[in-house]
């Protein structure tokens, strides 16, 4: 077996160990990654930057745990933001697995900027079916949540007086792990003209650029680096801090930046021993 | 809570989170082969997953969607239980035929709803976004000459009713080409996304191993664990 075919053979616990190896280096000797901030990025710090105290943003937070890597910073970063300008946050959870994402968020957020539970913000809970309960929203968030996360009934809440469906929010922005973005696209921007911004996981983040270029979205989060991009945005603001916040996405770029290389270096070799085997087999 | 917080874990916390680590490490352990450990923690995942949904679609959609009204004497809620429990004559093969009415309610209901906006929404103002201005005098309407010929080359590529040969055939190469353009960024956003996870565990487990050294140093030097 010569050179080449021992590199096409390689054992992938190989390719394994030495990213393992690459990233462990990288964790314990971080570096700073310098961030370009992408438009579409930019657009959602913007326009939440646009709202006015008092002003409601609805976020629909559609993961569970194992999105957490790359969505939870950025509802970190954007609930941060809100309560620090004092804008009124409406939640939702779409996700059967997701409840305690959000209560997660909310409830360490709220602490920090004593945010009050109905006054500052309200939390819906969950509900099957996301489609029927995105449409049901449109007419009146009362339809599918008659009462809120904790059992309070909507119409006891202050916040909720004088809200009764999208028309009454400034925005919705949905940070989603799965088919839900599709749903909110679908339904409430193209049913009820809901403007809507949206924070995906990366490997769902090329489905929705064509969502952008048409203007159904007016922003884009991808994946943990644009939970980075945001991070950097949000402490730029002096929403958040390196000290007192985690800014979890911003600290993983290091490790993103390493193992790219390292990825890219192994798709390079990978090729060159595929060509080189194949000009051999051709000569044969 | 982190150090960075300027806070150190209690005891609680740093047993919680040595499970945690312990289960990470479990998953980690299949990069090498299937064993025991990795079944443990792949099967703690999967079980929890279903019992934690069991219970939220219970208290979040049974009970306020139809026990609630049935309690309160809202009787025409009685319509979409006998639906529900249609669907489980399918568990017999003598009866079966019967959960055919349900699904037909469900999937015509369904298909009512989703086919008018998904048609309007990922046909018309996908259609509607690819017809641009085009030019040469600005990068953004160069790229839209770009937009417009990887649309029309690929769906040409998916046009079988004519032999892909001459001006037909070059075209339909240039859509393939358009395709793989699509697949790559899509492959290299996977790799990014399966990365992040790596991350955010490999920082998890540092993190967790910094707290780790302070609580035992503390417990040891001063025989106190933390509350």
């Amino acid at each position: 077996m010569n050179f080449y075919e021992q590199i096409m053979n390689l054992d992938r616990r190989w390719v394994y160990l030495v990213i393992g190896l690459v990233v462990v280096i990288t964790a314990i000797f971080p570096f700073d990654v310098p961030l370009y901030v992408t438009p579409e990025v930019r657009s959602v710090y913007d326009y939440v930057e646009s709202l006015n105290p008092g002003e409601v943003l609805m976020i629909g937070v559609d993961y569970a745990p194992e999105a957490m890597a790359e969505l939870h910073p950025m509802s970190y970063a954007i609930t941060r933001q809100c309560f620090k300008r004092d804008i009124k946050l409406l939640l939702c959870c779409l996700h059967q697995n997701g409840p305690g994402m959000v209560e997660q968020v909310i409830s360490q957020v709220s602490k920090e900027y004593n945010k009050v539970n109905g006054v500052d913000y309200v939390y819906l809970g969950y509900k099957p079916y996301p489609s029927i309960t995105i449409l049901a929203m449109g007419q009146n968030f009362r339809i599918p949540f008659p009462e809120d996360y904790y059992g309070t009934p909507l119409d006891s809440l202050p916040m909720m007086g004088g809200i009764t469906n999208y028309d009454n929010v400034k925005a919705i922005l949905n940070i989603s792990a799965g088919s839900a973005t599709e749903y909110w696209i679908n339904y409430a921007n193209g049913r009820y003209n809901a403007m809507l911004a949206i924070g995906v996981t990366g490997v769902m983040t090329s489905d929705y650029y064509p969502f952008l270029q048409s203007g159904q979205i007016f922003g884009l989060i991808g994946g943990m680096k644009g939970a980075a991009e945001y991070e950097h945005l949000a402490e730029k603001g002096g929403y958040i801090s390196r000290e007192k916040d985690q800014l979890s996405a911003y600290k993983s770029m290091p490790i993103q930046t390493t193992t790219h290389v390292v990825v890219i270096l192994f798709i390079v070799i990978g090729n060159i021993g595929f060509f080189l085997s194949k000009r051999k087999k051709s000569r044969i | 809570m982190s150090l960075e917080e300027g806070k150190i874990m209690g005891t609680e916390e740093i047993i919680w989170n040595a499970v945690a680590t312990f289960l990470t490490l479990c998953i980690f352990t299949f990069l090498y082969k299937d064993n025991p450990f990795y079944k443990f923690a792949e099967h703690l995942v999967v079980g929890v997953s279903a019992g934690y949904f069991a219970v939220i679609l219970y208290y979040n959609g049974f009970v306020p969607k139809l026990i609630t009204p049935l309690r309160q004497g809202e009787w025409v809620y009685i319509i979409p239980a006998i639906l529900g429990l249609m669907i489980w004559t399918r568990f017999s093969k003598k009866w079966s035929w019967i959960s055919r009415f349900s699904l037909a309610f469900y999937i015509g209901s369904g298909t009512g709803f989703a086919i008018p906006l998904y048609m309007q929404n990922y046909v018309i103002r996908q259609l509607s976004s690819t017809m641009l201005p085009v030019g040469f005098t600005t990068w953004a309407l160069f790229t839209n000459i770009l937009i417009i010929i990887g649309v029309l080359s690929a769906l040409i590529y998916f046009f079988f009713s004519k032999e892909h040969t001459g001006f037909f055939g070059g075209t339909a190469k240039v859509g393939i080409w358009t395709l793989m353009v699509g697949f790559g960024t899509g492959f290299g956003l996977t790799v990014m996304g399966r990365v992040s996870l790596l991350a955010e565990r490999v920082v998890f487990l540092r993190e967790y191993f910094i707290e780790l050294k302070y609580y035992l140093y503390i417990l040891f030097k001063y025989g106190l664990p933390l509350s």
